[in-house]
């Protein structure tokens, strides 16, 4: 039974690692929702642009080489340098800062004031135009990505843990720095929403748009502003997710495992989107090591998440974070 | 009529030349006409007030001066220059603040952070800056946020400095609301039905502030209200206004003694 207790905690601790990387995704989710009451479908794209995109300049390939090669007969591919990757990301924020304003310029400052369903379906498309421009900039072959995010078993875990127990945890050192960086991104957040005067002007322009106007805000910069910190975010995601399992079309599915996450968190809590997705990460791991595997035939962890959303939606709507919604009579 | 720029009122205050002045403003919703032809002014330092029945346009007409609405016809002339059409924020940071009808507080703020976001136009540093709290930008919020205190300590709700607005009773709010407008030391400051819904006690502390701001900050300030008796005591001019027309304009005095005022606020008798 201990050794049972010992794997329960392994499994609970990857889990938790796990749910980092669903909390950030979310967190995209929620800074653009709370904003400007858009519900992003392509954040999960977001992310895998950001990936493909940083992947592309650190390898110094040229952008939309299959177009140009094919539109002049010209046979180029790369610039025949290398990117150092610490450059190369700060580069794709600016990729991406660019995205932002030109999101807001071509698509949604035309559809002020228009239904949540209308931008939704506009946030659809844009998914889809992203992911073909994606393919269409960098090629759409699978990338592996390396910033110099160390990888495998850490062993002083391991090593204390066999010590202490005797049992090795296996906890992998991209999951720490994923964990440590997600921390530290989430207090920069904080911090700047709490206490800069553009952070002000974000929480004010997420609370109430005419009173934003009246003090002088201008909701489009605030909005092309949002949109950055989301892309920020997204790249940090997507080289996470991109370290671990390659940059390829599947990473963009990640906004999938955040949709229950928000479900859980509330779509407007930032704490939210963080204990969302540990719970969720944890309670997946939990739940296909001590029922799905041994009770259901395993691969509980591609659903659990849903009903666990599910069962929430039914007691608490707004999520366990999310504003109590209450109707003036 | 005075011709000189510069009056001095009963009590000793400094009226100025003029601050804002509407030209033949007129505002549709398609076919209906809110705002016909209107024309007035406001002049520096005093308390110019907006009267009228229901649906008279005078929300209509706060909405064109703080630029939410832009109108069909007409000019707005602001400190001797016609204005472009502009956005609500650009109008803001050119130094008019305002209140809300319905008040429009970020309810999930404290009452703090409300009032320091009146100060955003007075923040000079830019984003990289503030991002990073580098240079000037950790000074600069110490400045703006002692400017918020001395507003807050102004209007008297130290007590509830740090409170989330949400949880804020009613009248408070509306204090609230012109602190923050206040915050940004406007030129000219807008309130709509700053007393609306308050209890005797409360529209008499209000009545108390706005005197006081005008009187010892020199704000200008035009206002709309319904009570006839807060109006008549706090303007110096008022606008009468009626199914969208201009049908008055004058001293509190002369607007009471005036026929088509006192038919539009009795009703006439046709017969």
């Amino acid at each position: 039974m201990p050794d049972q207790l010992l794997f329960a905690a392994e499994v609970m601790l990857n889990g938790l690692m796990a749910g980092v990387m669903y909390s950030l995704v979310a967190l995209g989710f929620v800074l653009i929702f709370k904003a400007s009451g858009i519900f992003n479908y392509a954040q999960g794209v977001m992310a895998l642009f950001a990936a493909m995109t940083l992947v592309g300049i650190q390898n110094g390939q040229v952008p939309f080489a299959h177009l140009i090669n094919a539109t002049f007969g010209t046979s180029i591919h790369h610039f025949g340098w290398e990117v150092p990757a610490l450059l190369a990301i700060l580069l794709t924020v600016l990729v991406m800062a660019a995205f932002a304003w030109a999101v807001n310029r071509w698509v949604f400052s035309k559809l002020v004031n228009q239904e949540p369903i209308i931008l939704f379906m506009a946030t659809i498309g844009l998914a889809f135009f992203l992911e073909g421009v994606a393919d269409l900039m960098w090629g759409s072959e699978i990338k592996t990505l390396d910033v110099g995010l160390p990888q495998g078993i850490n062993d002083w875990i391991d090593g204390v843990t066999f010590e202490a127990t005797g049992y090795g945890f296996f906890i992998d050192n991209l999951d720490i720095v994923a964990t440590v960086i997600a921390a530290l991104l989430v207090l920069g957040l904080v911090l700047f929403s709490q206490y800069t005067k553009q952070g002000r002007a974000l929480r004010a322009v997420a609370d109430d748009h005419q009173a934003a106007l009246s003090v002088g805000i201008s909701l489009n910069f605030i909005w092309v502003l949002v949109w950055s910190i989301a892309g920020f975010v997204a790249l940090v995601a997507g080289i996470m997710w991109g370290t671990k399992s390659g940059v390829q079309f599947s990473l963009s599915l990640i906004a999938l495992k955040a949709l229950p996450v928000l479900m859980l968190g509330g779509f407007t809590s930032i704490p939210g989107a963080i204990v969302g997705g540990l719970i969720i990460g944890v309670g997946e791991k939990l739940f296909e090591f001590l029922i799905g595997a041994p009770y259901l035939g395993g691969a509980t962890e591609n659903w659990f998440a849903y009903v666990l959303a599910l069962i929430v939606l039914v007691f608490r709507p707004q999520g366990l974070f999310g504003e109590r919604i209450i109707e003036r009579v | 009529m005075l011709d000189a720029d510069t009056t001095t009122t009963a009590d000793g205050r400094t009226i100025g030349g003029t601050v804002l002045d509407l030209r033949n403003i007129t505002l549709r919703f398609g076919g209906v006409e809110a705002i016909k032809d209107i024309s007035f002014d406001i002049r520096e330092g005093e308390i110019r007030a907006i009267i009228g029945p229901n649906g008279a346009g005078k929300s209509s007409m706060l909405n064109v001066i703080s630029g939410f609405y832009v109108p069909q016809e007409g000019e707005v002339w602001f400190r001797g220059k016609p204005r472009p059409p502009m956005k609500p924020y650009q109008v803001a940071r050119q130094g008019i603040a305002r209140t809300f009808q319905n008040i429009a507080l970020f309810e999930g703020m404290t009452v703090l952070d409300n009032v320091m976001t009146g100060r955003l136009g007075h923040m000079r540093s830019g984003l990289l800056t503030q991002a990073l709290w580098w240079g000037g930008a950790a000074r600069e919020e110490a400045e703006n946020r002692a400017a918020a205190e001395r507003i807050i300590d102004f209007l008297e709700i130290q007590s509830i400095r740090k409170t989330p607005v949400g949880r804020l009773p009613y009248g408070l709010k509306k204090r609230v609301e012109l602190a923050r407008a206040l915050a940004a030391e406007p030129s000219l400051l807008l309130l709509d039905e700053p007393m609306a819904g308050m209890n005797v006690e409360e529209k008499e502390d209000m009545s108390r502030f706005i005197l006081s701001v005008n009187d010892e900050l020199g704000t200008t300030i035009a206002l709309i209200e319904h009570d006839m008796g807060v109006v008549m005591d706090l303007s110096d001019r008022v606008v009468v206004m009626d199914y969208g027309k201009k049908i008055g304009d004058g001293t509190p005095d002369e607007v009471r003694a005036n026929q088509a005022v006192i038919d539009a606020y009795l009703g006439v008798a046709h017969d």
